[in-house]
């Protein structure tokens, strides 16, 4: 997986709340077998219009927010289905932190095994970045997950929360399975107490 | 010993390891696979030499792509979707996992495959690249959705990296009233917490209008706890639980079953258990309703009217504004004024015998509207096999519904059934999220027997007024 240390890049902002994984990568592009290849489609419908031809007003398809690596969202980000077609989508587009004050729970772990960094800041601070997002691409926000800190163009810097296993795991770039295949013989030991225990699952 | 909850016994029963920081290790007991969300995991175990670790716990069907037409038995013609559920064919051979391939009369929605060849059962954890596994909790068993990675995270450890949620409580007082059903249950409820309501918690569902339901009408509940934001929706086992379990293909047997039911009766919400939130709503509140909006918390009772932008605050004013533009309606409208050409009866919310019995009750002896395209979707080939055997097919074929094969269907227009833009459709499915039926289509959410009075009517309809007429009042 691919490391997330430090990031300054054009931040994109999209108030709209409750953005669901439909709207992210809709279904129609769930039927590739790969993980690659998704970013084009990334909001298709509301990036393209009904001839394919992206609609201007989308704040995506703006010169300015067109190397877009940071998107401060609305409400509930990523509610629906469990599709990790979405954090793929995000992260071929180019974006490799999503700032909301809530993400839906399978959407949030998906970012995390992907290389990508969701974070959860009060309603006061993602209006203040929501601003900041909104001049576009001269305004460079950054995102350091090792000191974790969102600091904007103008220099304001806050505090975000992350779990401290998640951390490590993005910082390092390590690979969950990898790791619990480190504690197989705990998973050994379980397993065979649970066969004696509830032989019948 | 502290008192503890359902989830809470349920989790501790499956900690295989646990760090400082309360990061686990959960050991999955029923690992459920279908063709969308698991090719790139299989390929992942391929490309690190790695095996499905419990052949014998892991179970998969394909039901997303699958076409619902007869003609599906000479091969599935989009090619893509074709390459999907060949993929899982594959991967199901390689590795050694159980399968009900797209022509065994097994096959159907994976949410309601499981429940009834018995994989599912009390007490367990179970699991599946997708988000409505919720389902599954109706029985008492742990069950959530999950991505992807984490597919292949289980097919490789037989475990989840887990940390607890937190608890809450919905508790359903009294009964319910004629006409409202375990769909207007799960609906209100997200109409009051809203669709991040529950994000964090585990609810468990109870009171009397749930222990009241049949196994079916649970499942109906507890399969949109996701759609409430909750990581699972749980219901502790009854005797109604033991009675569907038993003898079930994959269901324990003799001695084991006797130990597994000791088991499983110790599965309860200790009475003073803590909770982190409650709610409770009083069933004679719940009334049918309809969806009005493009989110699942967009909910007001069949009675209400078209809401406007005002009525609501925050985010919510412009979501509202979108959501009105999208679904072409007007505030002040009444909801039974709306105007619907399509009914889609099916999905893991709404595609068991149940359903389909309380559809048909509606549907007897009447006609569709002309020009109506209605549909229903059985959730599984053996659920269809049981409508034909009780005549419900015929009820359904005399109104002028399609009759068609199992699969998701029109609740996710994976395959060919999809809405065309600016149709509109009454649903029995979970998401009335922009273009979830197909790109364009506008969709109500509504129980079977409200989507039923809807096809004849050609509106959205108060079915009670329906039932009253032939009650003859
Ligand atoms: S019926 Fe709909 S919600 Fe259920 S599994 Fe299929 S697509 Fe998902």
């Amino acid at each position: 997986m691919e490391k997330f240390t430090k990031i300054t890049g054009v931040a994109a902002p999209m108030p709209l709340i409750n953005i669901d994984t439909d709207m992210i990568i809709p279904k129609l592009f769930l039927k590739t077998i790969k993980r690659s290849g998704l970013g084009v489609n990334l909001f298709d419908e509301m990036r393209y219009d009904d001839d394919r031809n992206e609609r201007p007003d989308f704040v995506l398809n703006k010169p300015a927010y067109r190397q877009t690596e940071i998107l401060v969202a609305g409400d509930n980000f990523g509610c629906g289905s469990s599709r990790e077609h979405a954090p793929w989508a995000i992260k071929d587009f180019g974006i490799r932190c999503v700032i909301s004050t809530s993400f839906a729970d399978i959407f949030f772990n998906n970012c995390f095994k992907n290389g990508i960094l969701p974070i959860v800041m009060p309603k006061e601070v993602v209006d203040v970045l929501l601003k900041d997002a909104e001049k576009g691409e001269n305004a460079r926000m950054s995102v350091d997950l090792e000191a974790q800190t969102v600091t904007t163009s103008d220099g304001e810097v806050f505090r975000f929360e992350v779990d401290s296993f998640k951390k490590h795991c993005l910082l390092e770039g390590l690979d969950d399975i990898g790791q619990t295949m480190n504690k197989i013989a705990a998973i050994d030991v379980f397993e065979a107490k649970a066969k004696v225990e509830r032989p019948w699952v | 010993m502290s008192p503890k909850t359902l989830y809470d016994k349920i989790w501790d029963a499956h900690v295989a390891d646990e760090t400082d920081d309360g990061t686990c290790l959960l050991y999955i007991d029923r690992h459920l696979v279908h063709e969308v969300t698991s090719p790139q995991a299989f390929e992942g175990l391929r490309m690190s030499g790695r095996k499905v670790r419990a052949p014998d716990k892991t179970i998969a069907v394909p039901d997303h792509n699958v076409p619902t037409t007869p003609d599906r038995v000479n091969g599935i013609e989009n090619e893509q979707s074709r390459i999907q559920v060949e993929a899982l064919d594959k991967n199901a051979r390689d590795f050694g996992i159980h399968y009900y391939p797209v022509n065994d009369i097994r096959q159907g929605i994976v949410h309601i495959v499981g429940p009834e060849q018995g994989w599912t059962l009390p007490g367990m954890t179970v699991v599946c690249g997708d988000s409505h596994t919720a389902t599954h909790g109706a029985f008492g068993s742990l069950a959530h959705g999950i991505g992807t990675s984490e597919v292949e995270h289980v097919l490789a450890t037989q475990t989840l990296i887990q940390k607890k949620s937190k608890n809450m409580k919905v508790e359903i007082t009294g009964k319910l009233s004629p006409g409202v059903t375990a769909k207007d249950i799960t609906l209100s409820v997200i109409g009051h917490t809203g669709t991040a309501g529950g994000t964090g918690y585990v609810i468990e569902y109870c009171g009397e209008a749930i222990r009241d339901l049949s196994m079916e009408g649970r499942m109906t509940v507890c399969n949109m706890a996701i759609e409430g934001g909750a990581r699972a929706g749980l219901i502790a086992p009854d005797q109604k639980t033991y009675d569907y379990v038993m003898g079930r293909p994959h269901a324990p047997k003799g001695a084991q079953w006797e130990a597994a039911l000791a088991w499983w009766k110790t599965l309860y919400s200790d009475d003073d258990a803590h909770w982190d939130e409650v709610i409770t709503i009083a069933a004679e509140d719940i009334a049918p309703v309809v969806t009005w909006g493009t989110s699942p918390e967009d909910v007001l009772p069949i009675t209400a009217n078209v809401p406007a932008p005002s009525d609501f605050e925050g985010g919510k004013v412009e979501a509202v504004e979108r959501a009105l533009d999208y679904m072409d309606l007007t505030p002040g409208t009444p909801l039974t004024e709306v105007e619907i050409d399509t009914v889609f009866i099916g999905s893991c919310t709404n595609g068991r015998i149940e359903d389909l019995r309380a559809a048909a009750g509606i549907l007897k002896g009447r006609k569709i509207k002309q020009g109506m395209r209605a549909m229903i979707v059985p959730g599984s080939g053996l659920v269809r096999a049981q409508a034909e055997e009780e005549g419900l097919a015929k009820i359904f074929l005399d109104a002028g519904f399609e009759w068609r094969l199992a699969g998701c269907s029109m609740c996710l227009a994976m395959n060919p059934d999809q809405l065309e833009p600016g149709e509109r459709c009454a649903a029995t499915s979970n998401r009335n999220f922009e273009g979830r039926q197909g790109r364009g289509g506008r969709t109500h959410l509504v129980s079977p027997i409200m989507a039923a009075a809807a096809a004849i009517t050609g509106k959205l309809t108060d079915v009670r007024e329906m039932m009253n007429a032939d009650a003859g009042q």
